[in-house]
């Protein structure tokens, strides 16, 4: 039961962030909603590779004889990282956008005020 | 918002931002011996660009790094990156030709545990400069436009 | 009634969620290993580089980075070209 709760840290920063995504309206706060499904994510990504006991797959000065963690996982974290920063920018540059233009950042006005 | 901060951390910054930037490379050079690489040592470089923007405002950091050059460093980048792909074409795409050949980059390891060399590695290593080099011009480029446009949106307000 | 019925969905997604991250497998031991085995043995030998995690990301996934580095480059260029009128 206490040995899965990174599984259960996943479901809550996921529950996080779709329910930011459900129920909120401000631009601003569905960006930090996606952020955090992404983090989920990259967690669950994560805490699927791990060994108990277990040290990081580099060999430079690693200790001898202890088994080392699954790194495909830890690549597809980077990647996905990486593509994360990238939308996240993207994302954010398209709400001062709408800013500059409506005035608001209430996804319902923006939507009520030009067609 | 005042176009910069105090003496104090004018200060700070200028002596803080060499480190950040020694850093940065050495996390760049090292991907393939300690954790790190490309990416993480590129996001530290544009992390010291984001301290310049933070404390020198927009103006001064524009005079300091040209957003074309910083623009042309990321397609260099990119550029190269896909040059040691097509090299590797005589077996496959992404073929690691340099790897335990004995030229650039390319002395074979000490298998198991060893202390690190810096000359191996193979594309590895000059793959992990050219996506570092990318990666710092990109998100250089990000935060020196983004902080551009919101000067300019919150200059348009008064 | 449209919050309501978004409540309810969201309320069974979660708890779905909750319910197979307890019916997990337990945390730390992997199920299949056999491909990162192959990857932490013989990556020394077959690239010279001492970090398995870049031999994977530069080298045997190279295809993944291309598209990732791909990636960057299209959004450092929708960011330049979405404030290109508004910076002028």
């Amino acid at each position: 039961m206490i040995g899965n709760f990174p599984f259960v840290a996943v479901v809550i920063l996921l529950g996080l962030g779709i329910y930011t995504l459900i129920f909120k309206k401000n631009l601003i706060k569905i960006a930090i909603g996606i952020t955090l499904i992404e983090n989920g994510t990259n967690l669950f990504l994560i805490t699927l590779g791990y060994r108990k006991g277990a040290v990081a797959p580099i060999y430079t000065q690693a200790p001898e004889g202890v088994p080392m963690v699954l790194p495909t996982p830890q690549a597809l974290t980077l990647t996905s990282i990486v593509i994360g920063v990238a939308t996240t920018a993207l994302i954010l540059s398209i709400a001062m956008i709408i800013y500059k233009k409506y005035g608001t950042l209430n996804s319902d006005e923006v939507r009520r005020l030009r067609g | 918002m005042k176009e910069e901060m105090s003496r104090i951390v004018r200060t700070m910054t200028t002596l803080i931002y060499v480190f950040i930037m020694v850093y940065g490379f050495y996390v760049i050079a090292h991907g393939h011996l300690t954790p790190g690489g490309g990416f993480q040592g590129g996001s530290v470089v544009a992390s010291a660009f984001a301290l310049l923007v933070v404390t020198y405002g927009n103006q001064k950091t524009q005079d300091f790094l040209q957003k074309d050059l910083l623009s042309l460093l990321e397609s260099t980048g990119l550029v190269i990156f896909i040059c040691f792909a097509f090299f590797g074409l005589g077996a496959t795409f992404f073929y690691n030709f340099l790897s335990n050949s004995g030229s650039l980059f390319g002395s074979s390891a000490t298998i198991g545990v060893n202390p690190g060399n810096l000359n191996t590695g193979g594309t590895v290593t000059a793959m992990n400069i050219a996506v570092g080099i990318e990666v710092l011009a990109a998100l250089g480029v990000i935060v020196l436009t983004m902080s551009q446009a919101s000067e300019t949106i919150e200059k348009k307000e008064k | 009634m449209k919050k309501s019925v978004f409540g309810f969905a969201f309320l069974f997604f979660v708890a779905f969620l909750l319910l197979s991250a307890f019916g997990m497998r337990p945390f730390g031991e992997p199920s299949f290993s056999e491909m990162d085995d192959y990857y932490i043995e013989n990556a020394q030998a077959e690239t010279g580089a001492n970090n398995v995690v870049t031999t994977i990301v530069f080298d045997y996934r190279g295809f993944d980075t291309l598209g990732e580095a791909t990636v960057l480059f299209t959004a450092v260029v929708g960011i330049v070209a979405l404030f290109r009128e508004v910076a002028k």
